[in-house]
C-alpha cells in the first residue's frame, strides 16, 4: 500500500520526542497488560511527576501512543484538579483559604501574595519562581493564618512578611 | 437470556424483557416520560434527571432512562410531587440557560423549550450567576454555543459512539464544565470532520451550523449578480417535512418553485453532477481494475468522510475516487459550461448549494474547490433547514406551490443520480453505469437492490458479466472504520467501496430538518421513508443510468470532451492529503 501520503511515522516520532524514556517504556508495559486505557491517569502522573505539568505535546502523545482519543485525554486532565495545564514555577505557594485561617485574615495574605508574585490563583508568576494556589485546610489551624511553600510550612503569617517571606526563597534559588 | 421481569407500572400490571429500563416499559403502557439527555441510540447517560419517577420502597427518586426493571418493581411514573421534581430540574437547567429563545436559531424546535412547556415552567424564579463561555463561530461548518449546553452528552456520544471521531468531551468540572475539542480547540483545528451530528443529537443550539443565508440574501438582492441555486438528490426527499409535509414526500417540484419565489435566476440539479461523477468514477474504477488499482476504489461524493480519510486514515487516500464531489462538480460547470453557454462572466455567477449536510460548507471553503482566479466555485452552502426558513420567511405557501423545472443546461438527471442521496444509492448508480462498461454491452439488470438497506456495513459480491465486484457499503463512521480497518490491514479484498459519514446517508445528514414531533434525531424510520422518497423518484424515471443522460452526451461533446480526459481530469478531479491533528 502506498503511504507517501501517510503522517503516521511522522506523528509517531514526535510523539516519542515529546516524552522521555522511562515514560516511553511505562506506556509500552501498560500497552502489553490488560485494559491499558484504564492506565491514564497513571500515565498522566508520570508525565506530570517528569514535568511539572502537563502540555500540549506531552497530552497528545500519551494520547497517540496510548491509541486514546485526544479529547479524552484532556478531558480527564482538566477534571482532576490534581494535573496542572500550566508550567508551575519552581516553588509551590499554597495559601490556606480554610476557616480557620480564613477568620484569622487569610484573604489579606492571599491578596499579599497576588501583588507581591502579580499571579491570580493557579498561576505562575512571570520570573517562573513561584506558583500560587490556595488550599482548604492544611491541618494545622493552630498555626492559621498557614502558608505551605513546596513542603515547608509558616504559620501565623503577616501580611507585611510576604515579601520577606518570597525572597527567602529568591535567594534560596540564586544559592542553588 | 429471555427472562422476564413482572412489574406495576402506575397500578398497571405488565411484563417485559429482564434488562428493559423504566423508560422503556413505561413507553409500552403508553406513558412517555419526559425526557431530556437520554437517546436510545447512544449510551446511556443519565445526567439530566428529567425522567425521574417514584419507585416503591426506594428512598429517592430513579432516573426512569437508566434504572432496569426488577421483578416486583412498583413505579408510579406520575404524581404531584414528581411532577414538581421534574418542574425544578428544568427551572433550573433554565435558570443557567440565556433567557434568548425568542431570537435562538431553536426556537420553536427546541427541546429544552418544549420540554419548559410541557412540565409547566410558566415563571422564572431565580435570577443568579449564569455559566459564560464565548461563542466559538470560527469554524467553517459546525460552531458552538457552549452558554445554551445543557450538559446532556448527546454531542459527544453521536461523535464517538455514531461517528468514531471522539472529537468531543467534557472539559473542566463543576460549574465551568463545557463540551470542547481536545485542548479547547477551535472545530477546524480540531479532529472535526464538519459531518454536524453533534448539530443534529443538540437538544438546544449549543452546536449549529455556520450560516450562509446573510450572503445569499445579498446576492440575491443585488441585480449585478446571477444566483443559481443547485440542490443536492436529498433535499426532495427532506425538505417537505420543513412545511407539514409527511416525511418521505418527495418534493422536487414544488422545492424549485420556492427557490424561484426566493429570487433565484436558476434553480439547476446537483443530480446532473451525481450523473457526471458516475460517469467519470466509473471511468476511473474501470482503469482501476484493469492497471491493477489502487483497489478498493473508495467513493468520495461525503466531504465528511473525506475529512474522515484525512485525518484518520489517511494511508487510505490513494484509494480515493479524485472525483469532485456531485456538487463540486455541478459548481465547476456552472463558472465554466453554463457561462459560456449563457454567456455570463462567471465572477458575476453566485452559485449557492442547498445541501443536507454541513460538511459541505467546509468543502466549499476548500483550496482545491476554488476557480484559478482564488474565489470558491460555490459561493455559499445553505443547509436543508437554512433553505427551509428562508423560504418561511418570504411567506411562500410552499405545500400549494406547483411543480416547478430545473433550469438547463443542468436541468436533466437520472435516476442513478437521485438515489446518490440515500446509503448505497452512489454504489447502485456505479454499478449500473460500471456494469456496461465492464461487460462491453448494455446491461439487463437495472436495480441492484441488494445494496440497498438502512444498516451501516454491507458487504456484498456482484456478480458483474463473468467476474464479481466484491463492494462494501458503510454509512455512519464508526461503521465504516471496521470496513476501513479491514482495507489497511488487509484482511478482505474489496474492490469498491461507498463511505457516507452520516447515518443513512445524506437523507441523515448534518443539515436535515430538525425530525418532526414523534420521531427522533436517526430515526431508522425517518431515513427509511426519506430514502423511499428518492428510490421513488427514480422508478418514476425514464432514464435510470448515468451515462444515458443525453445532456451529460452533449457536454462532452461540446465542452469536457473524452470521459476521463485532460480537461475532464482538469476541471472535474481533485486531490487529497493527510491533516492534522491525527485522529485515533
Amino acid at each position: 500500500m502506498e503511504t507517501t501520503t501517510d503522517n503516521w511515522n511522522e506523528v509517531m516520532a514526535k510523539s516519542r520526542e515529546a516524552l522521555p524514556a522511562q515514560i516511553l517504556n511505562y506506556i509500552a508495559a501498560v500497552m502489553e497488560g490488560p485494559e491499558p486505557h484504564s492506565q491514564l491517569i497513571s500515565v498522566l502522573h508520570r508525565v506530570q511527576g517528569h514535568f511539572g505539568w502537563l502540555g500540549t505535546e506531552q497530552i497528545d502523545a500519551v494520547a497517540q501512543l496510548m491509541r486514546i482519543p485526544q479529547a479524552k485525554v484532556t478531558g480527564v486532565a482538566t477534571f482532576y484538579h490534581f494535573f496542572r495545564l500550566k508550567p508551575r514555577g519552581k516553588f509551590m505557594v499554597h495559601v490556606c483559604l480554610g476557616t480557620a485561617c480564613y477568620v484569622k485574615g487569610a484573604s489579606e495574605i492571599a491578596e499579599r501574595f497576588k501583588e507581591e508574585l502579580g499571579v491570580d490563583f493557579g498561576e505562575t508568576s512571570k520570573d517562573g519562581m513561584f506558583s500560587l494556589e490556595n488550599s482548604r485546610c492544611l491541618g494545622t489551624c493552630g498555626l492559621a493564618p498557614v502558608v505551605m511553600i513546596d513542603e515547608e510550612v509558616h504559620g501565623k503569617v503577616k501580611p507585611e512578611q510576604v515579601r520577606a517571606l518570597l525572597d527567602t526563597y529568591r535567594t534560596k534559588a540564586r544559592e542553588g | 437470556m429471555d427472562t422476564t421481569i413482572n412489574l406495576t407500572i402506575d397500578e398497571k400490571r405488565v411484563s417485559v424483557p429482564a434488562g428493559t429500563t423504566i423508560l422503556e416499559a413505561a413507553e409500552g403502557c403508553g406513558v412517555r416520560i419526559p425526557r431530556l439527555c437520554y437517546h436510545p441510540d447512544l449510551s446511556l447517560m443519565g445526567s439530566c434527571r428529567v425522567c425521574v419517577v417514584d419507585v416503591k420502597d426506594i428512598g429517592f427518586y430513579m432516573a426512569a432512562c437508566s434504572s432496569p426493571v426488577w421483578e416486583g418493581m412498583v413505579v408510579q411514573t406520575n404524581s404531584p410531587h414528581i411532577r414538581q421534581a421534574r418542574r425544578d430540574i428544568v427551572e433550573l437547567l433554565l435558570d443557567n440557560h440565556p433567557k434568548e429563545c425568542q431570537i435562538c436559531e431553536r426556537d420553536g424546535n427546541c427541546e429544552l423549550q418544549n420540554l419548559a412547556y410541557d412540565l409547566g415552567v410558566r415563571e422564572r424564579l431565580f435570577e443568579g450567576e449564569r455559566k459564560r463561555f464565548p461563542l466559538e463561530v470560527s469554524g467553517r461548518s459546525v460552531i458552538r454555543d457552549s452558554e445554551k449546553c445543557v450538559l446532556c452528552g448527546r454531542c459527544y456520544r453521536v461523535c464517538a459512539e455514531v461517528q468514531g471521531v471522539h472529537n468531543l468531551s467534557q472539559h473542566g468540572r463543576g460549574f465551568t464544565t463545557v463540551v470542547t475539542p481536545a485542548h479547547g480547540a477551535d472545530m477546524d483545528d480540531s479532529v472535526c470532520i464538519q459531518c454536524g451530528q453533534c448539530i443534529n443529537v443538540c437538544p438546544t443550539a449549543a452546536f449549529l451550523e455556520k450560516k450562509h443565508s446573510d450572503q445569499v440574501w445579498a446576492a440575491i438582492a443585488d441585480p449585478t449578480i446571477h444566483v443559481i441555486a443547485q440542490t443536492a438528490p436529498s433535499i426532495r426527499a427532506a425538505i417537505g417535512e420543513g412545511f407539514g409535509l409527511p416525511p418521505g414526500t418527495p418534493a422536487t417540484g414544488k422545492m424549485i418553485s420556492a427557490l424561484r419565489l426566493l429570487g433565484f435566476d436558476a434553480v439547476v440539479d446537483t443530480d446532473f453532477g451525481a450523473d457526471l461523477t458516475i460517469v467519470e468514477e466509473s471511468h476511473e474504477l474501470l482503469k482501476r481494475l484493469e492497471n491493477g488499482g489502487p483497489l478498493p476504489m473508495i467513493t468520495s461524493c461525503s466531504p465528511g468522510w473525506i475529512s474522515f480519510m484525512e485525518k484518520f486514515y489517511p494511508q487510505l487516500i490513494p484509494h480515493a475516487s479524485t472525483c469532485r464531489s456531485p456538487m463540486g462538480m455541478a459548481s465547476v460547470l456552472l463558472k465554466t459550461y453554463y457561462a459560456e453557454k449563457t454567456e455570463k462572466d462567471p465572477k458575476k455567477i453566485f452559485v449557492v448549494s442547498i445541501m443536507p449536510c454541513v460538511a459541505k460548507k467546509f468543502e466549499a471553503q476548500r483550496p482545491e474547490h476554488f476557480t484559478p482566479d482564488g474565489t470558491p466555485y460555490t459561493d455559499a452552502v445553505l443547509t436543508t433547514r437554512e433553505a427551509i426558513w428562508m423560504i418561511k420567511s418570504y411567506g411562500i405557501q410552499f405545500a400549494d406551490l406547483p411543480n416547478g423545472q430545473f433550469d438547463s443546461p443542468l436541468r436533466i438527471a437520472t435516476g442513478a443520480g437521485d438515489i446518490f442521496g440515500t446509503t448505497g444509492g452512489v454504489m447502485e448508480a456505479t454499478l449500473r453505469t460500471a456494469s456496461e462498461l465492464l461487460t462491453g454491452k448494455p446491461a439487463e439488470k437495472l436495480e441492484f437492490t441488494e445494496v440497498r438497506a438502512v444498516e451501516g456495513l454491507r458487504e456484498l459480491e456482484i456478480p458483474i458479466g463473468d467476474r464479481v465486484l466484491n463492494v462494501g457499503v458503510a454509512n455512519g463512521l464508526h461503521n465504516a472504520r471496521e470496513l476501513l480497518d479491514k482495507i489497511v490491514s488487509g484482511e478482505k479484498h474489496f474492490d469498491v467501496v461507498e463511505v457516507m459519514a452520516c447515518p443513512g446517508g445524506c437523507i441523515g445528514g448534518g443539515g436535515q430538518p430538525y425530525p418532526p414531533i414523534g420521531m427522533k434525531v436517526l430515526d431508522p424510520e425517518l431515513l427509511r421513508l426519506r430514502a423511499s422518497a428518492l428510490y421513488e423518484i427514480d422508478g418514476g424515471k425514464q432514464l435510470r443510468r448515468s451515462h444515458e443522460n443525453p445532456s451529460i452526451k452533449i457536454l462532452y461533446d461540446e465542452f469536457l470532451g473524452e470521459i476521463g480526459g485532460p480537461k475532464a481530469h482538469e476541471l472535474l478531479h481533485t486531490e487529497y492529503s493527510a491533516k492534522k491533528p491525527r485522529g485515533i
